[in-house]
């Protein structure tokens, strides 16, 4: 079985670590949050100017001036800091961020990622996601590994206007967690009953399969 | 207005001197920490060929799409647009132009256009449609585009509080571009919720030191709220 929305963030909280400073996209790395360990901290950086950003507000604690990066009313939690975009962005680009989740179209075999523009499509723009991938050096790409029609999204070369070149090694796909080294997906978990044979199908770019893959467990 | 009284009464006497052509900076991300009321005086005052520089559009009637009703923009530099109707007319319609920036390289650009650094190196949009056509410089074995800085005829701001000096604070994270915005404008108008004597700010906590600020009115806002989520109890 594919793993569902809150299996990938599930999987993806795994990789937190106690003290970690940490950016989630907007959509299925915003559902990380919810599956922090308890015996950890960490804090949640959003790139119009929270560090540690807290739950949604109760309704009567709803205020405009508290927003996350997806426009959302946030709360701080306790020890955040407040700032300016260009003190967000010193962050981001300076490395300071331990780990960043976010969204992608395709990924490639080289570590590029397209997540912001499909051309002849209306382009909204890339927000921040261009100075997360080039400032981050411990970046999970989630996305699912094929289209509704079966075309894979994990590529020898993207074919969509990049993001971000040569930036990205680790993948978590709706079917399994990759790596990307040395020109190939190195493929180092998988989904609860989804055959090794599913993902050799599903990805047009080089893959090494080790000799033993293990079902991530739940 | 006396010595370092930068105290003005009406929002016409905020936005004197604006003409058609010229670039505004404006504060806020999405409908946050916007300055409501300047926006809305730019658009009454009726001016033209405007190029924007803001990390998003606004809204269709309210923010920055208010400019959109009468085409008064030229331009925009934006990092993420398109959430009104009006603005994917105009852009499709090609009645609007838009350079898509990436936000962090945006609020660079605002920063060093009002620290007097032309230009800066940065490794964000290297190997993008973003880079295509600047130059690149090897620096430790990683490549980085050169970026060059922003500056406008206007910055227009929102900040919380400031005192008649026009030294300003901002509130939670209504302060986002708003800083950067009020170094980089020939004339920086800040709009706030209160205007307090010199000396009732603690020194120590202002976030924009009066030097870069022209003009301070005080406003009424309406704080409109793109994506309210609660949680319960």
């Amino acid at each position: 079985m594919a793993l569902s929305r809150e299996q990938i963030a599930i999987r993806v909280a795994r990789e937190l670590q106690d003290g970690f400073y940490v950016n989630l996209g907007i959509g299925i790395p915003t559902l990380v949050a919810n599956y922090v360990p308890d015996n950890i901290e960490v804090m949640l950086q959003s790139e119009n100017g929270l560090l540690g950003m807290g739950p949604f507000p109760t309704d009567d604690a709803v205020d405009a001036d508290m927003i996350n990066a997806g426009k959302q009313t946030v709360t701080a939690a306790t020890g955040a800091s407040i700032f300016s975009s260009a003190e967000s962005f010193a962050m981001i680009r300076g490395g300071h961020v331990d780990l960043t989740v976010l969204g992608a179209f395709e990924v490639d075999v080289l570590g590029n990622i397209a997540s912001w523009m499909i051309p002849n499509k209306l382009i909204k723009g890339m927000g921040g996601a261009m100075d997360l991938v080039a400032g981050a050096d411990n970046i999970i790409v989630t996305m699912t590994h094929a289209s509704k029609h079966g075309d894979s999204k994990l590529l020898n070369k993207c074919s969509l206007p990049l993001t971000g070149a040569g930036c990205i090694k680790k993948v978590l796909t709706d079917l399994a967690f990759l790596e990307i080294a040395n020109g190939a997906f190195i493929l180092k978990e998988r989904a609860p009953g989804v055959s090794i044979e599913e993902i050799m199908d599903k990805t047009e770019g080089k893959l090494i399969v080790p000799d033993f893959v293990p079902e991530i467990e739940f | 207005m006396s010595g370092f009284n930068k105290v003005v009464d009406s929002y016409e006497e905020a936005m004197a001197g604006l003409e058609d052509g010229m670039t505004i900076l404006a504060g806020g991300f999405g409908l946050c920490g916007i300055p409501e009321n300047l926006i809305n005086q730019v658009k009454s005052s009726g001016v033209k060929d405007l190029t924007i520089v803001s990390n998003n559009c606004g809204i269709d009637g309210f923010g920055l799409g208010v400019l959109l009703e009468d085409r008064q923009i030229k331009k925009m530099v934006s990092s993420y647009v398109g959430e009104n109707a009006l603005f994917e007319q105009q852009l499709l319609a090609g009645e609007l132009e838009v350079e898509l920036t990436p936000q962090g390289t945006l609020a660079e650009k605002m920063r060093a256009g009002g620290a007097g650094i032309p230009a800066f190196y940065t490794a964000t949009g290297f190997g993008t449609p973003v880079g295509e056509g600047k130059e690149v410089r090897e620096f430790s074995g990683r490549s980085y585009i050169l970026e060059e800085s922003i500056t406008g005829d206007f910055a227009i701001v929102k900040g919380w509080k400031a005192d008649k000096f026009g030294n300003v604070i901002y509130r939670h994270t209504a302060q986002n571009f708003n800083p950067l915005a009020a170094t980089a404008g020939k004339i920086t108008v800040v709009e706030v919720e209160e205007i307090v004597e010199p000396g009732e700010l603690d020194p120590a906590h202002i976030h924009t030191p009066g030097i870069y600020v022209n003009r301070i009115i005080k406003g009424n806002f309406e704080k409109r709220i793109e994506q309210r989520t609660v949680r319960s109890n």
